[in-house]
């Protein structure tokens, strides 16, 4: 339960960390190390060169911009959890933010490290999923900016180079007074999810849905965003009637199996979340559907 | 291959080393400072048991190179109690039975530590949410979690005391 040797490197700037990065062989990227530091200790993750990325302050931090938040990848979980200005813009990400390993745990994860980790039942990616987040990705070459969706490659896979990193993610703010709800069943606080929901509703004054979007995750590969939901709730009179029947297009999903719970009992749990999600995103919203 | 220079505070004194970069923060404060008082369970991050305060706040030795630790102030169980003397919690932990066999105890206090620090008057289900990072096998948690509620209780009563620093 030790890890392989490795030679560590501690760059200050990230214009030094993409050099290393470039010219090394084998080499991983640290960030907060909760999911790299046990694949290592396990010995399932050997690696030549450890380039940690602790060190470089200009990865930290949350910027509120006019329409959109830019969260640097290094920023730790926990700092996210805690911000105000999450809170205000992204309520969203700070209830997820409760069930994201444990308060140990995110004192040093970042989110940048948890998106390039690609975990299919983590709530950060699913988090950025739901807003469509821009993440920015580093290397020798610039910054390039990916959607969310262009950066998973399948299970705990990304479409990053070896020699990129994830600078920073943005993610749109949605008008205020928008509703959001978080739902994840697991067996114990802090545990992988078996199945979760998030909900976002930006509803008009004439109670017609503007935006919606609804996002499952731990029941496949990367999360998913259910779009039959969200097309029959957009432009449409938000009812109790229509939320039912945007959870119940949840279920149209093809949940994976595992030894944690059957696809069945993913799907049906994937029914319930969303339902649940949605509601409290009405309420919060200010609708009593 | 990957050797280093870490220097870091741990409980208010300054350590020196040249390690291997693959040395993790708990076997730095075992091995190499011997203070023993780190417990490592399971060396991946689940069982809780090495927590220790970094910069103020708890993370897991297990998950922590010591050359990571660098430049950083680190509290371990022994700071606690650093003339022998038990803190509020550790008295607390005795008279709740809040402990049996006493492996996880050092990364329990470490995590109430920062708990009541941030929260002196947790509910009983906060207390419980702190503790999901740190498994017990002895006491089924009910001692540690009362242990937890009568300590913030003593330290609340000691803040309110006339005269109370």
């Amino acid at each position: 339960m030790k890890p392989a040797p490795f030679d560590y490197h501690a760059p200050r700037q990230l214009k030094e960390a993409a050099e290393l990065l470039a010219k090394l062989p084998n080499a991983k990227i640290l960030a907060g190390g909760q999911s790299l530091v046990p694949m290592m200790n396990f010995r399932y993750v050997i690696v030549d060169h450890l380039v940690d990325l602790n060190g470089l302050d200009e990865l930290r931090g949350i910027m509120v911009g006019d329409n959109r938040l830019r969260i640097g990848a290094m920023t730790r979980q926990r700092d996210i959890e805690t911000s105000s200005d999450i809170a205000r813009h992204c309520p969203l990400m700070t209830e997820a933010l409760r069930h994201v390993g444990h308060r140990q745990t995110r004192n040093r994860g970042t989110i940048g490290g948890s998106l390039a980790h690609a975990d299919p039942a983590a709530e950060l990616p699913a988090i950025c999923a739901a807003y469509d987040a821009i993440i920015h990705v580093a290397s020798v070459r610039g910054i390039r900016q990916v959607s969310f969706r262009d950066l998973g490659a399948g299970y705990m896979a990304t479409t990053l180079a070896p020699d990129e990193m994830i600078a920073a993610i943005d993610l749109p703010i949605w008008r205020r007074g928008h509703g959001h709800g978080f739902q994840e069943f697991a067996r114990r606080q802090g545990d992988f999810a078996l199945t979760g929901a998030a909900a976002l509703l930006d509803i008009g004054s004439d109670n017609v849905v503007r935006h919606a979007t609804l996002t499952l995750f731990g029941v496949a590969t990367s999360p998913v965003r259910v779009e039959t939901a969200e097309a029959r709730l957009i432009g449409e009179p938000l009812t109790s009637a229509a939320i039912r029947a945007a959870a119940a297009a949840a279920r149209q999903i093809e949940p994976i199996s595992d030894i944690h719970a059957g696809g069945e009992y993913r799907r049906h749990l994937a029914q319930v979340l969303s339902l649940r999600a949605l509601n409290d995103a009405a309420q919060r919203a200010g609708v009593e559907a | 291959m990957g050797r280093q220079a870490t220097r870091m505070d741990v409980n208010g004194k300054s350590y020196a080393r040249v390690v291997d970069a693959r040395l993790t923060l708990a076997d730095f404060l075992r091995h190499e400072i011997n203070l023993t008082g780190t417990h490592v369970g399971c060396e991946h991050g689940v069982c809780g048991a090495c927590t220790v305060l970094v910069d103020g706040r708890t993370a897991r030795s297990c998950l922590m190179f010591a050359v990571q630790a660098n430049g950083c102030e680190v509290t371990t169980v022994e700071g606690l109690a650093p003339d022998g003397k038990l803190s509020v919690l550790q008295q607390a932990f005795i008279d709740n039975h809040g402990l049996q066999c006493g492996f996880c105890t050092p990364g329990m206090l470490m995590t109430l530590t920062e708990l009541l620090r941030d929260k002196p008057e947790p509910s009983e289900p906060e207390v419980r949410e702190a503790l999901t990072g740190n498994l017990c096998r002895c006491t089924g948690y009910a001692g540690i979690v009362a242990a937890a509620l009568d300590a913030a209780r003593r330290l609340r009563d000691e803040a309110e005391k006339p005269g109370a620093a």
